[in-house]
């Protein structure tokens, strides 16, 4: 199952994917041991003629400590995976680093579009442009300004592992730093209506000098 | 009491019947056929998904629009309209008053109200689907501000859905007000609440659950209604509202009712396992006690849903955690359950096998879990086909496989007959190989990064690879359709041809097999007396391997159930 994760292509992708492989094999350990001890019992215990079976209602302790045992262990893997996930949710949602570069994200029903800062590097100033492709240099942080015009989007790079939603009438941020060059799909996750199957775009992560000179010349040409 | 009954017009004894059983009767009828209709609709959305763009037979090419539709009708179908119906209220119905020893429900015209305030549900459902725009396509949450505006492309069939889901919820109010008193007040002579059957515990927990989550979804549900007729803005930010307000209260109700399916599913199984192993259920009061645990625990868990949402990130880790940590008093109840066929003597009869196969597939929708409730996994999961996975491997189990084993199981008692048991493996073998067929590849594909909700996958360059999966995953729900056929045949004809059934057949202890099989109006010929607890199954010495709990007091098997009823006494 984990093969078919898709080519890990942000900083925070592979902290994810190892994060997905601790559950993995411990929840694959306590499925298939649940498994060969249900199976397990079925043969051994069929219905066999003369063997009656034993009288095991099992309200004391001592016959409570075989469910008891094997539950602590349960908890024991619950909180080991949910100390890692803490620790991965934090590093992705809650700190993010100092980006050098800001973007706006608008989505609509049923299109993306990205407004960059321009020359002076900030948004919302006269020589911004917007783009329909997400253009981005590689090994920069990349801070996402995210907005929603109509209903509730959701952005999500597979390659990136990156996924949040756009709520209307909120500013809600997220951040990557794309770690190889690919072309990427850039799709909405969430219901947005009868045009959801259609909303798509592409992210496109370049060498820092290639998108440097990509952004001058959209700037240039496009700035209003 | 039965000849007077026998007395009624038709219609008042089978139509307009207070009789707790017609009452489930109806409720089981309209829950299957109810499943039919969502059946054929994943069918129709999933052929769609494995061969965008071609006419489905019956349904003709599906667009975007009717697409959303379809999803969004299969999901809220399949859990308000055949779960609710069948697991809980048709279930609940026909065994709580049997179990406890009554002679009907506690406010029997309440229970008839309660089916037909669901009936009038259901016809607004339907007719949802017929009005101008169609029936409602912004999923089965129904997440503003979507549904809000005609504008968005919400139009009647959203208004008149939320009637109907808010009826719906009406009916099962009356339906756990009946289950509770019922168990609380109407038990027989010497049934400690120690001494209930653990199926009448979890449908108490399970109303109880529901009773106290549903309020907010309606009152979130009234609101959304205010704000697409009466120009409110509860959820237009424009006008000072929050979206995601919605979500809360829809998935503080949300949330919950997963597990309100879930503890009657549980409860059918631990008849079926203790009967059928011939063994007391191993630790009784510690997986009654950890039902409880979970009832309270499932209120505090609902954000899991919205880790993305835009919620505060700081709220995502406590969420998790308690998400996390619910699964404990499950992992208790499972491991009771696999405890108790430990020495057992365990016939694999019919019900024994899908009460085997719920257990099996569900093992692995927990698992999957895990995944889901760990925000950080989630970040990548949300939304994607590993999701649908996920939950189809609990809901399918729970809401289709554990039905089935008590259809098997209570068959001979509701109908006084036996159905055919190879039409019964035949449904059983295709059933579970169709299912897996279905459900197993969307774990690839959500791994893939293949989001949900999607009409047309062939649009998405990245999703192509997966595409061979998407056509396994519609043979397997085809396939799953037609595995029902062998059992609508083998309920109808062994209904009216099937073997007469004794009273029973199983050598079960509970209450409903101390009667004729199908039961009288009145339900038993002389009022029961219950002198021990529910599974007393082959206990120490020779003789019976089964001592009915309504079974006259002999004592010398008694020692656990009497300290039992004794602390169940003491204040």
């Amino acid at each position: 199952m984990l093969e078919d994760l898709p080519v890990a292509a942000g900083s925070f992708a592979r902290t994810i994917d190892q994060h997905m492989r601790l559950i993995y094999w411990i929840c694959g350990v306590w499925f298939v041991a649940a498994q060969g001890v249900l199976f397990y019992f079925l043969w051994r215990f069929r219905q066999r003629p003369g063997v009656r079976a034993a009288w095991l209602p099992a309200e004391g302790r001592r016959e409570l400590a075989w469910i008891f045992a094997p539950v602590l262990l349960v908890l024991v893997c619950d909180l080991v995976i949910e100390f890692d996930s803490a620790r991965v949710w934090a590093a992705v949602k809650e700190h993010a680093p100092e980006a050098s570069l800001e973007v706006g994200v608008h989505a609509s029903q049923f299109a993306w579009e990205y407004q960059y800062p321009g020359p002076d590097g900030r948004l919302d100033t006269a020589d911004d442009f917007r783009a329909r492709q997400l253009h981005v240099p590689v090994g920069r942080v990349v801070s996402l300004r995210l907005e929603s015009r109509d209903v509730l989007h959701s952005i999500f790079v597979p390659q990136l592992r990156l996924k949040q939603d756009i709520v209307p009438g909120r500013q809600l941020r997220s951040w990557f730093e794309a770690t190889r060059e690919g072309t990427w799909p850039v799709v909405c996750a969430e219901l947005c209506g009868v045009g959801h199957t259609f909303m798509q775009s592409t992210m496109v992560a370049e060498a820092a000098d290639t998108y440097d000179r990509w952004a001058a010349a959209q700037a240039a040409g496009g700035a209003r | 009491m039965s000849a007077a009954h026998a007395e009624l017009p038709f219609w008042k004894r089978h139509l307009f019947s207070t009789d707790h059983k017609v009452i489930a009767r109806q409720y089981m009828l309209t829950g299957a056929l109810m499943a039919i209709v969502g059946g054929l609709f994943a069918a129709a959305f999933r052929h769609t998904l494995a061969w965008p763009g071609e006419s489905v037979p019956g349904f003709g090419v599906l667009g975007p629009d009717r697409y959303n539709t379809m999803v969004t009708l299969h999901g809220t179908i399949m859990v308000f309209w055949v779960a609710m119906p069948v697991l809980v209220a048709g279930f609940g119905n026909f065994l709580i008053p049997l179990m406890v020893g009554a002679e009907d429900m506690a406010f029997p015209r309440l229970n008839m109200l309660s089916y037909w305030v669901f009936f009038l549900s259901t016809a607004v459902l339907v007719a949802s689907l017929f009005v101008t725009g169609g029936g409602s396509g912004v999923g089965w949450t129904t997440y503003p501000p979507l549904s809000t505006s005609a504008r968005f492309g919400a139009g009647l069939g959203v208004d008149l859905w939320i009637l109907a889901v808010a009826l719906e919820f009406v009916a099962f109010l009356m339906g756990g007000i009946n289950f509770i008193t019922t168990a609380i007040n109407k038990r027989a002579p010497g049934m400690g609440l120690w001494d209930m059957p653990l199926f009448v515990w979890e449908e108490i927990v399970a109303s109880v659950v529901f009773m106290l989550s549903v309020g907010p979804l309606v009152a979130g549900a009234v609101m959304l209604l205010f704000d697409r007729n009466l120009g409110t803005g509860f959820y237009d930010p424009a006008a000072g509202g929050d979206p995601l307000l919605f979500q809360h209260l829809f998935w503080f109700f949300g949330h919950p009712e997963v597990y309100v399916l879930l503890l009657p599913a549980l409860g059918i199984l631990a008849e079926v396992l203790c009967a059928l192993s011939r063994k007391a259920l191993f630790g009784y009061r510690v997986v009654v006690w950890s039902t409880l645990v979970a009832g309270v625990l499932s209120f505090v868990v609902w954000a899991h849903h919205q880790f993305i949402s835009g919620i505060d990130p700081r709220l995502a880790s406590p969420f998790s955690l308690t998400t996390i940590l619910i699964s404990v008093p499950f992992s208790i109840t499972i491991f009771a359950f696999l405890a108790t066929l430990w020495k057992g003597s365990i016939r694999l009869e019919l019900p024994m096998l899908f009460a085997v196969a719920m257990l099996a597939e569900f093992l692995l929708g927990g698992v999957t879990g895990i995944v889901n409730g760990s925000a950080a996994a989630d970040i990548y999961i949300h939304d994607t086909y590993f999701v649908v996975a996920h939950f189809h491997y609990t809901l399918f189990p729970i809401v289709v496989l554990a039905p089935f084993a008590g259809v098997y199981y209570w068959f001979p008692k509701m109908t006084g007959r036996e159905l055919h048991r190879g039409l019964g493996y035949a449904h059983l073998a295709l059933t579970v190989v169709f299912f897996n067929l279905t459900f197993l590849p969307m774990f690839s594909l959500g791994m893939m990064g293949h989001h949900r909700r999607i009409a047309n996958p062939s649009m998405f360059e990245h999703l192509r690879a997966g595409q061979h999966l998407q056509v396994l995953a519609t043979v397997g729900a085809i396939g799953l359709l037609v595995a029902t056929v062998p059992f609508v045949v083998n309920v109808f004809w062994s209904a009216l041809r099937g073997r007469q059934a004794e009273r029973n057949p199983w050598r079960a202890t509970t209450l409903e097999w101390d009667t004729a099989s199908p039961p009288p109006h009145g339900n038993f010929d002389a009022p029961p007396v219950v002198s021990r607890g529910p599974y007393v199954y082959s206990p120490d010495g020779a003789g019976e391997d089964f001592v009915p709990q309504g079974a006259p007091d002999t004592s010398q098997e008694r020692a656990v159930p009497a300290v039992a009823m004794a602390e169940a006494v003491a204040p």
